[in-house]
């Protein structure tokens, strides 16, 4: 058995519920198993959706295999984002400068089709030998009439959220030209990357109320949308790890009010929507935003009473990417008759650590960038019956004997909106009474 | 799906699309997976170390357990040492594993952490271990990576003490947990004393047992590893990987080796199991011959189904080599044979193949190549199968071709790690999954009246 004690370093970056916060937003301890991703992670996994863009990544070959085709963004259009392609750089490009097969790269891109928006990722090793990526691009789009975007993301100058910075950077130099547009009644969704069609569920929402979405970032965004994301009125964030930068940079550039919404559980649906209606300020949209959600509720209400039995009294876990997603798992579990247990994420925000301590009793543990062995720990110490989490936490809770619904982009089935709800009462349930349990522990 | 891919080819030597290779430091990660209680160690960025677990991860469907320096902005302006020295300690202080496996990444590559003088320096604890090995982004492939941390283990650990201990070194290519179960029970049906390195089986493929364990019950031992330059002769399998292994232990401690083809199909099988008859004087017992038979007998019952049928092979050299040599000996034709991994010496061995069954002129085989490439041979010049990794399943739908999920990395299916390729028990299974495949799609697409229940 291993040791489980927590390394020093770490014990500030653990508290309890009930008012006290922890430790966030710093890098991770060196020989940890962090799960963590790299700043380039982070830059990729919200641009990457872009389904018409060509993403180019100047490195060598592992930083593009890995994230080829991973995030489970669906696309109505174009599947070009679902290659990868590379500059596979070599020992020679790295002693004498990688910025010409870049120039080569992007050269042969274009002969072979004809591309409207490249993004360039600058990944660690570029990083250091300090190739001109910028120059590269901006040559490109003089000779060719393109956009060519560099993406800075070297993997050693910060974490994944300086990863989402960059991405959105790389984001506003895409629209910045644009900026000049007439306004019309209209929204664009920010931090939605479409995994398992989420965006086309709000979207249908938003426009049965009679709000239209203007822009989609970055889920089943093409370059001719994104481009008339100026023209919006206001702008929801959803993911605001990744995407409140950007709201920011919007509402400072281009006048854009935002305001954060979330779209998992009943609870922050209704409320989301409704909220949405008020901030555009249209006594009719209030008003049929009040009846579309009360709509919804009221059917989505039997539906909770059926599968309330199985669920309630059990306990959950939640280790997730960002603070606003744990934030409506704890109120999801909450309207479940569940109890939070523990509550980690990887890139939360002190502002989020403070609202998620007053959401939770003083008995739930709260982690940033927990390790496996912290995990483990307190699941144990905790008896947690479910884990909320990601790819590289999914084993680890059947390992435990836990239950386990994978809340990003590995999930199954849509978990936003009312029809979220649905599908993740009915995975959880499938998990935490699957007759597999009857078996552990036995012997023959 | 990949409708961006053109029928017509052009030229192209900056552009990498659709890669079939990735970077060196998975691979030495997966070889010290192979070694019992022992840290995988990656003295790099996190990003590299989590990819790495989450891709194992996504393969295996188990944890993957696996460090990193976490090196920042400072470490890449003043080198890696300090990260290194506070990270060991954190991994011996936390996980309390046996040994560290270090390996490098493009950064600390580049930035030239000596991580020799970095490891002389370092405070290890009593009867623990600190190794390390090469392995730049930059070149070769994940297949480079896994030997060279071979070849680090056993520049650290392995000793001559001029007294043999009587047991045969067995060298794998990279393998599934699956093969190398099998490798062990061929050894042990023939009741050879054998050091298996790597054996990632218990590891990576570890059993349900209620309660998680960092370091689960298999992998080559310290003292396995050490005992390596007491072995009598080690046998490689497979010929494009295993040579550098072989070379490092016999430069250390002068033990011989013998290199064969990975062990998947007939002939390559067949001989395995002579040449372990061969340097140990054991003989192949009745039941292994017994299989063998029942895998000529299936090979002869299907082979009107397979036999001239075309295909597309790619992935790892060894690996793929064992398959081609398969399809061959199942009469059908290995069109396009292709690796990202670069080396020249992969086409030549294809090519060897090739002429030995005279289709040298209906097969071609391609290096340093990725999949954009092969997708577009196959728009040219259709094949009736494709057989890689789960990166095949894109084009095999774009162009309407059955499709057999074999090597690494297949993350869209559960269970291929349990099952093996290597072996007349692994050849068996190939040999279903051929033909299943092939048939299921004249299933799928034949008229209605000539869909039939009897095939």
């Amino acid at each position: 058995m291993p040791h489980t004690d927590i390394l020093t370093e770490r014990r500030s970056f653990i508290g309890q519920g009930g008012g006290k916060t922890v430790s966030c937003d710093r890098d991770s301890v060196s020989g940890a198993v962090s799960q963590r991703a790299c700043v380039y992670c982070g830059a990729r996994v919200v641009l990457n959706p872009i389904t018409d863009a060509y993403h180019i990544i100047h490195g060598p070959i592992g930083c593009s295999s890995y994230t080829w085709d991973i995030r489970g963004s669906l696309s109505s259009g174009e599947d070009l984002y679902r290659n990868s392609f590379s500059t596979d750089l070599s020992e020679q490009d790295i002693v004498f400068g990688g910025a010409e097969k870049l120039t080569r790269a992007i050269d042969e891109v274009v002969a072979k089709h004809h591309p409207r928006l490249i993004f360039v990722y600058a990944t660690c090793i570029v990083g250091v030998i300090d190739d001109d990526v910028e120059a590269v691009c901006r040559l490109a789009e003089q000779k060719y009439q393109l956009r060519c975007i560099p993406v800075k993301s070297p993997g050693f100058s910060g974490n994944k959220s300086y990863g989402y910075r960059m991405a959105c950077e790389a984001l506003m130099s895409l629209i910045r030209p644009a900026s000049r547009q007439p306004r019309r009644l209209g929204v664009n969704l920010l931090g939605d990357f479409n995994l398992a069609g989420e965006i086309w569920i709000i979207r249908h929402y938003l426009e049965a109320i009679g709000i239209p979405v203007i822009a989609t970032f970055t889920g089943d965004a093409d370059y001719a949308t994104l481009m008339q994301a100026p023209q919006a009125t206001l702008n929801l964030v959803q993911c605001a790890g990744s995407m409140t930068y950007l709201a920011r940079q919007m509402e400072d550039e281009f006048g854009i009010p935002y305001i954060k919404v979330s779209f998992f559980g009943r609870e922050d649906t209704t409320a989301s929507l409704i909220r949405i209606a008020q901030a555009l300020g249209d006594a009719s949209l209030i008003e049929r935003a009040r009846s579309f959600t009360q709509e919804q509720e009221a059917q989505l209400l039997p539906f909770e009473q059926a599968w309330r039995e199985g669920l309630a009294h059990k306990k959950a876990a939640i280790y997730v990417g960002g603070g606003f997603k744990a934030i409506s798992l704890i109120r999801q579990f909450n309207a479940m008759g569940m109890e939070t247990v523990i509550v980690g994420t990887k890139t939360g925000k002190a502002d989020d650590y403070e609202l998620i301590s007053q959401l939770v009793g003083p008995n739930t543990v709260i982690l940033d960038d927990a390790n496996p062995a912290e995990l483990e720990r307190f699941l144990k110490e905790k008896g947690a019956d479910l884990l909320v989490g990601g790819v590289k936490e999914r084993p680890l809770a059947y390992k435990l004997g836990l239950a386990f619904c994978d809340h990003n982009h590995e999930r199954r089935h849509a978990l936003a909106g009312y029809e979220g709800v649905r599908n993740f009462t009915r995975e959880i349930n499938l998990s935490l009474n699957s007759p597999v349990w009857s078996y552990m522990g036995g012997s023959i | 799906m990949l409708d961006a891919t053109p029928k017509t080819q052009i030229k192209r030597e900056a552009l990498r699309i659709n890669s079939c290779k990735t970077c060196q430091p998975v691979g030495a990660l997966y070889a010290a997976l192979g070694v019992h209680r022992c840290m995988p160690y990656s003295n790099g960025s996190q990003g590299c170390v989590a990819y790495h677990r989450t891709v194992l991860t996504r393969h295996y469907k188990d944890p993957m357990m696996a460090v990193s320096s976490s090196f920042t902005e400072g470490a890449s302006v003043f080198g890696g040492k300090s990260n290194l020295t506070t990270g060991v300690k954190n991994v011996f202080d936390i996980y309390q594993p046996d040994i560290i496996a270090v390996h490098t990444t493009c950064l600390s590559e580049v930035i030239g952490d000596d991580l020799k003088a970095f490891i002389q320096d370092l405070d290890i604890p009593e009867g623990k271990y600190v190794v390390h090995c090469n392995t730049p982004s930059f070149k070769g492939s994940h297949i480079n990576g896994y030997a060279s941390m071979m070849g680090g283990f056993i520049n650290y650990l392995s000793q001559k003490t001029g007294q043999s201990n009587g047991k045969l070194a067995v060298f794998p290519a990279w393998s599934e947990p699956s093969d190398l179960r099998l490798l062990k029970s061929y050894l042990e049906q023939m009741g050879i004393a054998y050091t298996l390195f790597p054996d990632q089986s218990g590891v990576v493929d570890a059993p349900m047992t209620d309660h998680f364990e960092y370091f689960p019950k298999g992998g080559t031992t310290i003292e396995e590893i050490r005992g390596l330059g007491d072995c009598t002769q080690v046998l490689g399998l497979g010929e494009w990987t295993i040579p550098e292994p072989c070379a490092a232990l016999e430069k250390k401690c002068a033990t011989p080796s013998t290199i064969l083809p990975y062990p998947i199909g007939i002939q390559n099988t067949d001989r395995l199991l002579m040449t372990l008859t061969d340097l140990t004087g054991k003989p192949v017992p009745y039941a292994i011959e017994e299989e063998r038979g029942q895998l000529i007998d299936l090979i002869l019952d299907q082979h009107i189904w397979t036999s001239q049928k075309s295909c597309a092979i790619f992935g790892d050299p060894d690996f793929i080599l064992g398959v081609t040599s398969l399809v061959l000996e199942m009469g059908m034709f290995p069109k396009y044979v292709l690796t990202g991994t670069p080396g020249h010496a992969f086409p030549k061995m294809c090519q060897a193949l090739f002429e030995a069954y005279g289709v040298e002129d209906q097969c071609q085989a391609f290096e340093f190549d990725d999949l954009f490439d092969l997708h577009q041979f196959i728009k040219n010049d259709p094949v009736d199968l494709l057989i890689g990794t789960n990166y095949g399943k894109q084009i095999a739908l774009a162009e309407g071709i059955p499709f057999v999920r074999a090597g690494w990395p297949v993350l869209d299916r559960y269970g291929h790690y349990l099952w093996p390729n290597i072996g007349y028990r692994g050849a068996m299974r190939f040999v279903e999954r051929i033909s299943g495949a092939i048939m299921d799609h004249v299933d799928a697409v034949c008229p209605d009246e000539d869909f039939d229940v009897v095939m």
